[in-house]
């Protein structure tokens, strides 16, 4: 049994760093320079789902696995806002998930940074026309990047998240 | 002897609906359906609102029937299902804020989908010297979707939850109404992401039933397959999260290896991880190539060598057991009563599954056992996901060898119907009844099993410690989307 665990493992899953998506260079430098000096490589994220169909969390877990492993990057995943660096949201702001998510800014210290997930994140995507439906992230929040998708591959995702930083 | 029949025979027939019937009924059969749901003679699949009328969607446990009855409710009024069967509540609760329809008797006049009150929703008062309330949500701990849970609790002891949802409540009934077919189609998928293919499934039976369409073989096939691997994925992500939630995080680490592959293996075969939009009236989006066909039964085989061993290792972690046996029981009598689906209903002797019961292509050809188990606790839910997973890998087998050939989509007619199906998804039963006319859907209701579900998590909990409620919650893991619609 500790054999196979051992195994199951190896030979290491993990996969290398991702390239740099041009898409997101361009968004990057458009982030303060001062900002990605202070995230320096150590970046806690509070996830909020405002309101989606749980196709991006599914995705934003995968994160955690042992081939992208996110927490070599020095980013991982915090139970508070309050102990936040970045808020990545996603889903189409519901009407009944307004507040809490303005709440959720608001209890996240400065400086603070939104990312926001998903075509529904981006703008309300497929839900858009919906009266319950407020819009995407930056209808109620100031977002600092999107990375769109429906729902975006761990990958990407991955790529996103990294151009916060500065090489 | 079957009670379905002679109730629907005493209503005038909808010969417009397929495959099941549906029959337009006065407010005596109303109230004689409510009697029978309330004895046990029959099982609430759904009651959702329409234009100026209310339906409700029945299963007779005798011999898997299913029948729709209908009541005009012209004075914005209809007697109250949920007064006399609490299964109905929150539905009638949603219908009011969706339709205004108004459930006579109700005693639970609160709104559910409908936030307009903020944050002075009024949660059951208590009452008791020493008891504490614990707020959770909507904005949990983890990266799960959001929630309001109210626990009152006596020391450690959790002695009533009180749900609130709604949260993510996008408007899909709203949303689904007049629009194209296609366009439906693409939201059905999303309104709950992890069942996105069983959501397809559902929704394109519906259509292709509504308008007397069958959809090339191989395709029917196809989706069969996507199933089974949608479900082996969910199974093997809950698996190990159920373990994570008693601090097992190695099991977690194995099964999201295992779930990854299974998502490259989807995405390689047929373009997208969670197979979003793969299913389609008509038919699928794409077909499956040789090399694939093997790269896929080449996974079966490890995924099922190596989730033998993970699972002989819950089996003698005594530890881990220590934290799931006997915990968050749910009675047989209740999973009976809400006519729960799914793994949380097979833990706990209710037998049913779509895929058996009601049955559907290509499932009548296919060989697989429903377990079931009748513990009822988090343990049993484990176990019934676990060889769920054996069985799915089996259907793949067989699905793979006996693959048809031939085209995967073909030309829909343009015309007019309405349908109603139930399609197993990984957590239960699915119901999708719609009205399509000449490509456009005039009205589209889903129901996930979720609702039936949830309600079930606040009698589980009751009676355990707080630290217990995420192995119970996850031993469900209800959706919220799919629920709050």
């Amino acid at each position: 049994m500790l054999r196979f665990l051992r195994e199951g493992l190896r030979p290491p899953l993990t996969e290398p760093r991702p390239a740099v998506d041009p898409e997101f260079a361009t968004l990057a430098t458009s982030l303060n320079e001062t900002a990605q000096r202070r995230l320096g490589h150590s970046l806690s994220i509070r996830q909020v789902d405002a309101g989606s169909c749980n196709g991006c969390e599914l995705e934003i877990h995968a994160l955690n696995n042992a081939f992208y492993d996110i927490e070599r990057f020095g980013i991982r995943f915090v139970a508070s806002p309050r102990h936040a660096d970045v808020l990545l949201v996603t889903g189409p702001v519901t009407r009944n998930m307004r507040e809490a998510l303005e709440r959720t800014w608001r209890a996240t210290p400065d400086p603070k940074w939104v990312v926001a997930v998903g075509d529904c994140g981006a703008d309300g995507g497929v839900f858009a026309a919906s009266s319950a439906v407020v819009g995407g992230v930056s209808a109620v929040v100031p977002v600092d990047l999107v990375i769109s998708g429906c729902p975006p591959s761990p990958a990407r995702l991955l790529t996103g998240l990294l151009s916060l930083f500065r090489d | 002897m079957t009670v379905l029949t002679p109730l629907l025979n005493e209503g005038r027939r909808m010969l417009s609906q397929r495959p099941v019937p549906r029959a337009l009924v006065y407010a005596e059969t109303w109230s004689r359906a409510i009697v029978l749901l309330a004895a046990g003679d029959l099982t609430l699949l759904s009651l959702w609102g329409d234009a100026s009328q209310v339906h409700m969607a029945l299963l007779d446990p005798e011999d898997h029937s299913v029948g729709v009855v209908t009541l005009a409710c012209h004075d914005g009024h209809y007697p109250s299902v949920g007064m006399a069967h609490p299964p109905a509540i929150r539905l009638e609760r949603a219908i009011r804020d969706l339709y205004g329809f108004v459930p006579d008797d109700l005693p639970d006049t609160r709104a559910w989908l409908d936030h307009r009150d903020g944050t002075n929703y009024a949660f059951l008062p208590v009452e008791g010297v020493g008891l504490h309330q614990i707020p959770v949500g909507p904005v949990h701990a983890g990266i799960i979707e959001p929630g309001h849970f109210r626990f009152t609790c006596d020391g450690e002891t959790v002695v009533r939850l009180e749900q609130r949802l709604g949260y993510v409540h996008k408007g899909v009934d709203e949303l689904l109404a007049g629009s194209p077919v296609g366009q439906v189609a693409r939201i059905a998928c999303r309104v709950s992401g992890d069942s996105a293919v069983a959501l397809g499934i559902g929704f394109a039976r519906a259509v292709e039933a509504a308008l007397h369409f069958t959809p090339p073989q191989r395709a029917i096939w196809l989706r069969a397959l996507m199933a089974e691997l949608e479900r082996i994925a969910n199974h093997l992500g809950d698996f190990g999260a159920i373990c994570n939630d008693a601090s097992f995080s190695m099991m977690l680490a194995h099964c999201a290896v295992l779930r990854e592959r299974v998502l490259r293996a989807t995405d390689a075969a047929f373009g997208h991880r969670l197979m979003m939009d793969r299913i389609v009236p008509g038919g699928v989006s794409v077909d499956l190539d040789a090399q694939n066909i093997a790269a896929i039964m080449g996974l079966v085989s490890d995924v099922r060598g190596k989730f033998a061993a993970l699972t002989a290792l819950y089996d003698r972690t005594a530890s881990l057991q220590d934290r799931t046996v006997g915990t968050g029981i749910l009675k047989p009598e209740l999973a009976r009563q809400f006519g729960a689906g799914g793994y949380v209903g097979r833990a706990s002797g209710r037998d049913f599954d779509a895929r058996k019961h009601v049955g559907y292509a290509p499932y009548d050809e296919l060989t697989f056992e429903v377990p079931v188990l009748t513990d009822g606790d988090v343990n049993a839910r484990i176990w019934i996901r676990a060889r769920e997973i054996g069985q799915s890998l089996a259907l793949i087998e067989q699905i793979l060898r006996g693959l048809p050939e031939g085209g995967v989509i073909a030309e829909m007619p343009v015309s007019s119907g309405e349908a109603l199906t139930l399609t197993e998804a990984f957590r239960g039963d699915v119901l999708v009844w719609l009205r399509v006319n000449q490509g456009t859907v005039e009205r589209c209701h889903i129901r996930d099993a979720s609702w039936f579900q949830w309600p079930l998590l606040e009698a589980v909990v009751e009676g355990n410690i707080v630290a217990d409620f995420p192995l119970c919650n996850k031993s469900f893991n209800c959706s919220y989307s799919g629920h709050d619609l």
